[in-house]
């Protein structure tokens, strides 16, 4: 353990690049996927119109695994990176829509009377009703999104892409310096550790109200 | 301090709706004609499948009529708002937001929150839950949630109140609590109540006017005027009169 640690701070600066590089992917693809995934899910949930054309895109780019699409992004894209970036947020894209469209269509129909009994405007039963009451949902959708971001990062990384972390494990293991990839490894663990604790903190004080109500 | 006098007029309002599955009609409602002005406490009742609570959403705006119209001092009802305030069965409150900020949600909408922190507060008191303002709805029992809702319908200080079985799901102490709470609000204010209920002796209590709804179709049966002071006695001959009388029409005679 003492040697791993000792060998991850002699390489520290190519250590931290990669784990700039790798961190810098994930989170770009995390954030993109998310973002285009909540308007989807959003219109989707909302407007029965918007669901009966884009139900069978999710329906069909969904299930399709990670490691499935890397072959194919890879050779397409125009830069490795784009295509990273471009796999990771499929995959945070599906998880989101798919989330925020259930969180939004079990909304009690009850709220929105409510609401137009008290004056809501129909952007506002979006913004200040739809959306709140969906945020338990989305959030969950959130945090499956980073667990898909964090396995399709390594994947990409190992198989295409030229820098981050896992391209660090593969190159070390190729050299036969385990110890290097064990350091690798634990920073793996300790990011995507820390990330999806992040995620877990802003969900807990977003949905404070449930609280003593659920679980 | 009354609010201003409005008269509510239901004319040749009828309402069916298209069934889901098939291409079968539910008639909820045959013609309907009423007339209801401020000052009045209005008891619906009637059993199940009556067209109560779709009279209710008529007037609240939220469901519009098949037939007919429904005009607040002659403009036509045209979408729900504010000054048509409802309490629902199930209070209704936004689980996401405190009590203070529930109670001023409609403000908010509206966009009139700023200066007029001082009503949302008054309203706390009255129902005496300004130690619960930072409380979520989970956290509260079912009568305080209803005291909630009835408070935020209220801020708009609103000409009619409408009140969609909203004591049917609480234990009777509290029911009986919060009718005597309601009839107060209302005595001060004056506005046009109209209250949908299940529960004769409720609709008694609470009424000047009760209007007595049978099923298949939906349709009104009587219109009873009810004189008695309040607060009223629940055991009084004229009371138990009023109570044979409506259970009478709706063939659930008992007494006589």
């Amino acid at each position: 353990m003492n040697y791993i640690i000792n060998i991850a701070w002699i390489d520290r600066a190519y250590l931290i690049e990669c784990t700039l590089h790798t961190l810098r992917l994930l989170l770009l693809g995390y954030f993109i996927g998310v973002a285009l995934g909540l308007v989807t899910g959003i219109t989707c949930g909302y407007s029965e119109r918007v669901r009966y054309w884009v139900n069978p895109v999710i329906k069909f780019l969904g299930p399709i695994p990670t490691s499935t699409w890397i072959p194919i992004v890879m050779v397409v894209a125009t830069s490795l990176f784009k295509g990273a970036v471009f796999i990771i947020a499929l995959g945070s894209w599906f998880a989101v829509t798919v989330a925020s469209m259930t969180g939004i269509s079990n909304v009690d129909k009850d709220f929105f009377d409510a609401a137009r009994t008290l004056g809501a405007s129909s952007r506002q039963l979006v913004f200040r009703v739809a959306i709140p009451h969906a945020m338990p949902s989305i959030l969950q959708g959130c945090t499956q999104a980073m667990s898909s971001a964090c396995v399709a990062i390594m994947i990409a990384e190992m198989m295409g892409v030229k820098a981050g972390l896992g391209w660090y494990m593969n190159w070390a293991k190729s050299w036969a310096a385990y110890d290097k990839m064990f350091a690798a490894l634990f920073v793996i663990c300790f990011i995507f550790t820390v990330v999806t604790k992040a995620l877990d903190l802003i969900k807990r004080r977003v949905l404070r109200w449930q609280n003593g109500v659920v679980k | 301090m009354a609010e201003k006098k409005v008269s509510l007029k239901i004319e040749n309002v009828s309402k069916s709706f298209a069934k889901v599955e098939n291409d079968e009609v539910t008639h909820a409602l045959n013609v309907i004609d009423l007339n209801l002005t401020s000052g009045e406490f209005v008891s619906l009742v009637g059993p199940s499948g009556c067209g109560k609570s779709t009279i209710l959403r008529l007037v609240a705006g939220l469901i519009m009529p098949t037939t007919g119209k429904i005009t607040v001092d002659g403009k036509e009802i045209t979408e729900p708002s504010p000054e048509r305030g409802m309490m629902f069965q199930k209070s209704t409150l936004f689980p996401w937001l405190t009590v203070e900020k529930n109670i001023a949600f409609s403000l908010k909408m509206q966009g009139k929150l700023k200066g007029n922190e001082d009503k949302v507060e008054r309203l706390l008191k009255v129902i005496g839950l300004e130690s619960f303002r930072n409380d979520y709805p989970g956290q509260l029992s079912g009568g305080m949630a209803q005291r909630v809702a009835l408070m935020r319908s209220l801020i708009n200080e609103p000409d009619i109140l409408l009140l969609d079985e909203p004591l049917g799901a609480l234990d009777a102490f509290t029911r009986m609590n919060m009718q005597d709470e309601i009839l107060k609000i209302w005595q001060e204010k004056g506005q046009l109540a109209l209250m949908v209920t299940h529960d004769v002796d409720e609709a008694v209590y609470m009424g000047t006017r009760v209007i007595v709804m049978d099923a298949n179709p939906g349709r009104v049966v009587a219109d009873i005027k009810i004189s008695e002071d309040y607060p009223r006695d629940r055991s009084s001959a004229a009371f138990v009169e009023y109570r044979n009388e409506i259970l009478n029409r709706l063939h659930f005679g008992g007494g006589r």
